[in-house]
């Protein structure tokens, strides 16, 4: 069934869309991550304009990691503290990474800055990730007991003043590391145009030792109000959010966020950060690849205005 | 370029002559069959037709029987910008480009016989026959001008809008029903820009241009699509906030939905 987008301006499959969407949304729902870095490149290749496909996106986002928030929210997967915190960071380093993204647009090559933070992001957490999970399960396939690093025997995060009791998240931590990691990810989300959730998952495992259990519904909490803030930053300043275009997204994505989260509840938290860790390698890889093999095509157009 | 200096001279002296006359021997008829099509929610592209009659009058030359058409269909003009990658430090990165300055999003050639049977080389450079001959005006440095067809980044560009089906030519597409009837059509594939399109039906006698005309038609959104588009321009904040609203409530409807426990 093809349908006209009014923003978009191209006639598009309703049901490879939705499809796209719900698949999407699946692994958002699983993983607790936006899946922005999977759906903005699907939508590209279906043939719509980048600039609409990532403010589009925005709002799909945020209609499938809030559906995932409130089912995360009933069986208490969240920290509302916790999330509050890493917003405080979040708002600021969105602001930062704006100015950075302005200033590096005027000294150009804007583009191999973003494939390359985007190549180097990727690898380097989708590989930790796969190899923690990877040794983790080898330890649990051995018999051994599951050495979880002993609590306290991590130095200096701990030694950090302003400690704040997580309940939910049963964590004694101080707000440093947590707004700083909240910063790293806004800074990250405004200047290559993601969530970052997938970014934010590993660090709240790795650096803050927030329990699994939490992790995932606090990080889509973060990422339902960084899309929401996004979508209406897009609306208001390019107008390219595509409202059909994104209400199609949605509908898939949050059928598929649903069952996402299910499936995520049911895995192991070694294995579903193993297959997080190879899903980020794969993408990270993929954009490598197009960075060092010979493009099919030596050359872009793209339209800079005028009279359209 | 010295055989051709004759000819060049005999065309300048023919275009001399019909500017002169002030009554042309020929006249130009023409129609599109939809000079407004409306983008619905179920439009998906659309193929226009366009009719035209050859009109002679006593002036014409009796021995003339034999006419040529081109027809140039061009979409709204925009400024585009075409990036070529080489490898530098093992990848590969955008390295030089051009700014090809309002250009048409949309552009479409048909003829009814291969330019070379129309006219001479000289005379399909002047009339602009065919999208080697096109004017695509780029800014190289400080300068405004077009280039030699063989050009990496015209030929790159015009090969790049082609595999869209935004840039055609067609030299077999204007069919003559009659001597002086003609027909062609005008596919415009679902991705065409909206907006206004310009159609210039040029005229050709042995091998000089008798003639020319032009019409357009427009593509506009009508309805649901233009009420989306307006609201998303005029009145972005209220536009967000009812997409934002609208992502709230399907995620929500969605938990209840799906809600077993």
């Amino acid at each position: 069934m093809q349908l006209y987008l009014p923003i978009a301006d191209i006639p598009v499959n309703v049901f490879l869309i939705l499809a796209m969407g719900a698949a999407v949304g699946f692994v958002s729902g699983m993983f607790g991550i936006g899946g922005g870095f999977l759906m903005t490149p699907l939508l590209i290749f279906v043939g719509i304009a980048p600039a609409v496909a990532v403010a589009s996106v925005a709002s799909h986002i945020a209609a499938s990691s809030f559906s995932g928030a409130i089912s995360y929210w009933r069986r208490r997967a969240i920290d509302p503290l916790l999330a509050a915190v890493l917003l405080i960071g979040g708002t600021i380093g969105t602001a930062l990474g704006v100015w950075t993204f302005t200033l590096l647009r005027s000294l150009g090559q804007l583009d191999l800055m973003i494939a390359l933070s985007y190549v180097i992001l990727l690898t380097t957490v989708g590989g930790l990730m796969f190899w923690e999970g990877l040794r983790a399960m080898l330890r649990a396939r051995r018999g051994g007991p599951v050495a979880r690093r002993k609590p306290g025997s991590h130095g200096w995060i701990h030694g950090l003043p302003l400690k704040l009791r997580f309940k939910r998240s049963k964590i004694y931590l101080s707000v440093i590391p947590v707004i700083a990691v909240g910063l790293v990810i806004g800074f990250i989300g405004a200047v290559m145009g993601i969530g970052g959730g997938f970014i934010l998952v590993p660090l709240m495992i790795y650096v803050l030792r927030v329990p699994t259990s939490t992790v995932i519904g606090t990080s889509m909490v973060l990422t339902l109000v960084t899309m929401v803030f996004a979508t209406l930053l897009h609306a208001v300043t390019n107008h390219l959010v595509d409202a059909v275009l994104a209400l199609i997204l949605m509908i898939g994505g949050v059928t598929g966020a649903q069952f996402g989260a299910r499936a995520g509840q049911k895995i192991r938290g070694e294995h579903l950060r193993l297959l997080l860790g190879l899903l980020v390698l794969a993408v990270g890889v993929r954009f490598a690849i197009e960075l060092v093999i010979r493009p099919e095509d030596l050359f872009t157009i793209r339209e800079t205005g005028g009279a359209g | 370029m010295i055989a051709r200096a004759p000819l060049t001279l005999a065309g300048l002296a023919l275009g001399a002559a019909l500017a002169a006359s002030p009554a042309q021997a020929e006249r130009l008829i023409v129609s599109v069959s939809n000079h407004r099509v409306t983008v619905t929610p179920n439009y998906s592209g659309e193929e226009l037709v366009l009719f035209g009659s050859v009109e002679k009058d006593a002036q014409t030359p009796a021995s003339r029987t034999n006419y040529d058409l081109v027809v140039t269909v061009s979409g709204p003009r925009a400024d585009m910008v075409t990036r070529r990658k080489e490898r530098r430090f093992g990848i590969w990165i955008n390295t030089d480009s051009r700014q090809f300055l309002k250009v048409p999003s949309y552009l479409a050639l048909f003829s009814n016989r291969p330019y070379d049977a129309i006219a001479s080389p000289e005379v399909q450079r002047r009339q602009q026959l065919g999208l080697n001959n096109v004017l695509l005006t780029q800014r190289v440095g400080p300068d405004y001008a077009d280039v030699v067809p063989e050009d990496a980044f015209r030929s790159a560009f015009i090969r790049l809008r082609s595999e869209h089906r935004l840039y055609r030519e067609n030299t077999s597409a204007v069919t003559f029903l009659t001597p002086t009837l003609f027909r062609t059509g005008i596919p415009l594939p679902g991705e065409v820009p909206i907006g206004t399109y310009d159609v210039e039906i040029k005229l050709f006698a042995d091998g000089a241009l008798v003639t020319r005309t032009e019409t357009a038609f427009e593509i506009v959104k009508v309805g649901f699509e233009q009420f989306i588009a307006t609201t998303a321009r005029q009145n972005g904040l209220a536009y967000g906030l009812v997409t934002a609203f609208m992502a709230l409530m399907t995620g929500w409807m969605a938990s209840i939905v799906f809600r077993k426990d």
